[in-house]
């Protein structure tokens, strides 16, 4: 392992982050803000919603945030790069196993996450203020999911970035992103599909869906939610398959 | 100390199309042959030997498809050959990649700068890369962008750079870390006559200053001009393997005359043979005459004599003096710029 050089693409990766902050900042922040602008101030000051939805829609919404925020800083990036302007060659000829590129690409996504989760909480709370009831019972809980959303997001990204092809973007978005919005209990609780079981069922294979009842459990506990080892033992499953998953692409990606 | 390359008997079949950069004609090779092979498999190396002195700069001339770029590929670590084996040096490529990868700058065939940042921070973050000091790197990163006379676009990003600028940046980062080993993938193509005299100067002093440099070329003219020593692909094998001026002579007579008649006959061809000065007489495809001889436009008259003599009428001539596109044509049959 080559840290100086595992280090310095973790340095460029920062550096084109910094140079497109406002561009990040945007696509990062204004869906969510929006967002909770419409569902979380305009419907329920207007009464179609009950106060108590602002701190349901709170957790989904981090959540999301940090989902997106990780896909797309490392999918769209290195669907480019493979497919269009090859400039990752750059860095698989820099003398490191390619593997480790691929991790780099992956913490790299994972800190954009963790970041895009972090000033979202502070953001939509003053949004949402007053009447917002969420508190942080257990940081140490609370960090660990964090961890894993931003670890699942980066690894979804890496997975998606090397499998689809340039062209089929519109198609990821279309099958992919929008249906795992949609049902990722985002906007509602799992437990409000009850009234659909098998679709409530079918959800369950949506690592979106661990995502948003963990941000709730630790969040808002006061709504029912999948218990915290449910969360976690799925979050920490579709971590490692999309690693695993994730690695085997890119390495056939990298080497043809 | 200097580093040599080797390869033992490459084989590399790609089961999906190559990708672009990596593999510049093959997808048109494809297409040639592709009713020989199964469908998706696309042969590129053919059990391809080749020793690289250290210290020599050396050519790998044929074809758009002949299997240069996949060869470069291979000792560059970016294409994993289905057989056979590849050393840089004494590393060998595929059991220790990352030792390899210090030894060796890649000028690929299709720019593939880093688009997201400038001129200057892709010579500085490649020096990262590579673990150069903070300050040396900043120096280096100077140093290189004098020489390639790109100082003024330093800070520039690289996306609104020309071909021929994006082309002279890709070779200052394969050089900037001072690599042991420089591949050069048609390095002049595309750039105007200037821009190529000072490329061709930067890889002189670079080959001066005891590094190897291997790159591949479908231009004769480069080939014959850089090149220590040279091997001829064609279809993934080499044809041809030596210095340019013997290869030269290894050509029959060295003069070809490619003829065209209106009625040939093989009498024809015999009586040609008989002609002083020439060497060879091959019937080429699809109706015509190649004769190899010891002298060019002398013969002509010659020519033109036995064919009115024969009953043939003589329609075209074309004369090349010595030339590498003399032999392989020799070799294949076929010009290079078929």
């Amino acid at each position: 392992m080559n840290w100086k050089t595992f280090g310095a693409m973790l340095a460029r990766d920062a550096h084109v982050a910094r140079r497109n902050a406002i561009q990040l900042i945007l696509q990062t922040f204004l869906q969510p803000l929006l967002f909770v602008f419409v569902f979380g101030k305009v419907m329920v000051s207007s009464g179609f919603l009950p106060e108590a939805y602002k701190s349901l829609l709170l957790p989904g919404i981090i959540s999301i945030s940090m989902v997106f925020t990780g896909i797309w800083a490392v999918a769209m990036p290195l669907i480019a790069e493979f497919q269009w302007t090859r400039e990752i060659e750059d860095r698989l000829l820099a003398p490191i196993s390619v593997g480790w590129i691929a991790i780099e690409k992956v913490i790299a996504g994972m800190l954009q996450a963790l970041i895009a989760g972090l000033v979202v909480i502070p953001l939509a709370w003053l949004v949402l203020r007053p009447g917002v009831q969420i508190s942080i019972g257990s940081p140490g809980t609370f960090a660990l999911i964090l961890l894993l959303i931003a670890t699942f997001s980066a690894c979804g990204g890496l997975a998606l970035g090397c499998t689809i092809n340039q062209q089929h973007i519109g198609l990821m978005f279309g099958m992919v992103i929008t249906p795992m919005i949609f049902l990722g209990c985002t906007y509602y609780p799992w437990s409000a599909l009850k009234t659909f079981p098998i679709l409530q069922k079918a959800v369950l294979i949506n690592p979106l869906v661990y995502a948003s009842e963990g941000m709730r459990a630790t969040l808002a506990p006061q709504f029912a939610h999948l218990s915290i080892a449910a969360v976690l033992g799925a979050l920490l499953f579709f971590d490692v398959l999309l690693l695993v998953v994730g690695l085997q692409q890119f390495a056939k990606k990298a080497v043809s | 100390m200097a580093v040599g390359i080797r390869t033992q008997d490459l084989c590399k079949v790609y089961n999906s199309a190559p990708p672009l950069g990596a593999a510049g004609g093959f997808v048109a090779r494809a297409d040639a042959k592709g009713a020989k092979q199964p469908k998706n498999q696309i042969p590129a190396l053919d059990g391809l030997s080749l020793e690289v002195q250290p210290g020599e700069i050396f050519g790998l001339l044929g074809p758009n498809g002949a299997g240069k770029s996949t060869t470069v590929g291979v000792l560059t670590t970016r294409v994993r050959p289905t057989s056979g084996q590849a050393w840089i040096g004494e590393h060998d490529v595929w059991k220790e990649p990352t030792k390899v990868k210090h030894l060796i700058g890649v000028v690929p065939q299709r720019p593939n700068l880093d688009f997201s940042l400038t001129a200057r921070e892709i010579l500085v973050f490649h020096g990262a890369y590579f673990g150069i000091g903070s300050r040396a790197r900043s120096e280096r990163a100077d140093g290189l962008l004098e020489k390639f006379k790109l100082t003024e676009r330093g800070n520039k990003m690289v996306r609104e750079f020309s071909g021929g600028m994006m082309q002279r940046l890709s070779i200052a980062r394969a050089m900037m870390h001072d690599p042991q080993v420089l591949f050069l993938d048609e390095p002049s193509a595309g750039l105007d006559p200037q821009t190529r005299i000072l490329l061709w100067e930067i890889i002189r002093e670079y080959h001066q200053a005891g590094k190897t440099v291997l790159l591949t070329t479908h231009n004769m003219e480069e080939a014959d001009a850089l090149c220590q020593k040279l091997a001829i692909v064609d279809h993934g094998r080499r044809i041809a393997l030596g210095a340019p001026a013997e290869l030269k002579a290894s050509i029959p007579g060295g003069f070809v005359l490619r003829l065209r008649f209106g009625n040939q006959t093989p009498e024809l061809l015999k009586k040609l043979e008989t002609l002083a000065g020439v060497r060879e007489v091959r019937a080429a495809e699809p109706a015509g005459v190649d004769v190899y001889a010891d002298r060019g436009g002398s013969l002509i008259s010659e020519i033109a004599n036995l064919a009115v003599s024969s009953g043939a009428e003589l329609s075209d001539v074309h004369i090349s003096e010595p030339s590498l596109e003399n032999l392989f044509l020799h070799h294949t049959g076929r010009s290079l710029r078929d």
